[in-house]
């Protein structure tokens, strides 16, 4: 039973990556959107890359799934980073049917009194902690997990990182 | 240096009353009596650094259940909740290291259901994902004799369905290992039901929440902490609001996270759902945010779980005594 699971989610990361490679209906052919360590200053890359599909999207966002799904999450991939070895933070990359379906996502967080838009893919806001942005079907949200000086040029910096690769 | 019972007694001597309740002995009295819920914020309990501080976890802890139960030390409390020899389950909610509840608040309970007769091996912390545990901090272990920390994706789930209404289901099978569940939500908003605390943390004991967020969850929550195992288990609830989310959930969202700094306790778990809803309905009126009925996601399972087909508790703000207190 384990190696049938492990054996789907190899398949479910395969899929999600040569989704995400395609371009989901783009013709520019894309590579993987994550930079490696270093390619983007000061950012290194945690190991792993996780991958969930919409069926079993519920185990990374657990009770959140569903706006996802509803909006036509085809899945996401996860990578931990971390900027000069201190700050921490999350990219997760949402790979939607269509453009409209990042768009949804997008729009349906509000805007806050410290947050502001920004020149990055279709539409981008930056907020104290987390930038997020959508370009075509995908829409990238990098969060961090503690207030840092100078932390919103360094999450720009990643997530201009990540845009150029989609 | 101050010792932690001096702590407590200093932190215990300057808490300022902000309102009383009806009190009511465990387990009597409870349908003619008010739904006693105990609410304690600790304004310094991120001193010195950004993050709570263990020994004011731990006194905000001991000072809700103390007030909670009338009691004159730490341990007497837990001596009406639990019992020697139980197994005793810590049901936590967690969604990674920022939305969680804390390490120093479920090492406190963990030690205080010791110091109540209740043995190491006897206890057991855990959630749906093991991932989730870990990344909020808890290492995974099943060593005998010692507090075992796991989750239901190792462990596994029943093989034979329990149901009640809409809900068919299977329950983790660490779950029905325990005599007596403790509920330790985490205060957040969520896009389909508005808000969860305690009730939807038992979304986390079964194989199948996936099936039941249709309908904004209703009646499928309310259902399902009718079904006889869960409602039989789960006694308490230390419901941790130190980090809250008020949009966005239930994920962490930092942009939409504040820090409440507080405790929940009690035992009627749609009476402190609905004190959770309104905590999170004022920071969105304070932000400027549509209400959660006006965002289109109204808590309509609050009064399922209160209609007379579930009397699960009160939504009534009018039967909750709900007692605010503030130390230091």
């Amino acid at each position: 039973m384990k190696k049938w699971m492990r054996c789907k989610g190899v398949a479910i990361a395969a899929l999600l990556t040569l989704v995400v490679v395609s371009g989901v209906g783009c013709k520019k052919k894309l590579t993987n959107p994550f930079p490696a360590s270093g390619a983007v200053a000061g950012w290194d890359k945690g190991e792993k890359t996780q991958s969930y599909d919409a069926a079993n999207l519920y185990e990374y966002i657990d009770g959140g799934a569903e706006q996802y799904i509803s909006a036509g999450v085809l899945g996401v991939s996860t990578s931990d980073y971390k900027f000069q070895g201190n700050l921490e933070a999350t990219v997760d990359v949402y790979t939607m049917k269509t453009a409209d379906g990042a768009k949804t996502i997008f729009d349906a967080d509000p805007p806050t009194a410290d947050s502001k838009s920004v020149q990055l893919g279709d539409a981008a806001r930056l907020y104290g902690q987390s930038v997020v942005f959508r370009k075509g079907p995908t829409l990238v949200r990098i969060t961090a997990f503690e207030a840092a000086p100078g932390e919103g040029d360094a999450l720009m910096a990643l997530a201009h990182g990540i845009e150029g690769k989609l | 240096m101050q010792n932690r019972r001096e702590f407590v007694k200093e932190m215990v001597a300057g808490a300022a009353v902000l309102g009383t309740g009806t009190q009511f002995a465990w387990g009597q009295g409870k349908a003619a009596e008010k739904s006693k819920v105990v609410i304690v914020r600790d304004a310094k309990l991120r001193t010195p650094g950004p993050a709570p501080d263990e020994k004011r976890v731990a006194a905000l802890l001991d000072h809700a259940m103390q007030t909670y139960f009338d009691a004159q030390n730490p341990v007497q409390p837990w001596k009406q909740v639990v019992r020697p020899g139980q197994v005793v389950g810590l049901k936590l909610n967690s969604l990674g290291r920022m939305l969680s509840p804390s390490v120093a608040l479920v090492a406190t309970i963990c030690e205080r259901l010791q110091q109540a007769g209740i043995k190491a091996g006897d206890i057991i912390v855990w959630d749906r994902g093991s991932r989730e545990l870990e990344a909020a901090g808890f290492k995974l272990s099943n060593a005998p004799g010692a507090v075992r920390f796991l989750g239901s994706d190792t462990a596994g789930y029943e093989d034979a369905a329990v149901s009640y209404g809409s809900v068919t289901t299977r329950l983790c099978k660490i779950f029905t290992q325990c005599d007596v569940v403790i509920n330790m939500p985490v205060l957040k908003n969520h896009n389909i039901v508005g808000v969860t605390m305690a009730m939807k943390n038992m979304y986390g004991v079964i194989n199948n929440p996936s099936t039941m967020h249709g309908s904004a969850c209703n009646p499928y929550i309310a259902d399902l902490n009718m079904v006889p195992q869960i409602r039989q288990r789960v006694r308490f609830v230390v419901g941790d609001m130190m980090t809250a989310v008020y949009e966005g959930g239930p994920s962490y969202r930092p942009e939409y996270a504040w820090n409440e700094d507080g405790l929940v306790v009690g035992e009627d778990q749609v009476a402190i759902d609905t004190i959770s809803a309104q905590i999170v309905e004022r920071k969105r009126a304070e932000k400027g945010l549509q209400t959660l009925a006006q965002k289109g996601t109204p808590l309509t399972y609050l009064a399922t779980a209160a209609d007379a087909q579930h009397r699960l508790g009160t939504n009534d703000p009018t039967r909750i005594a709900l007692i605010e207190q503030r130390i230091a």
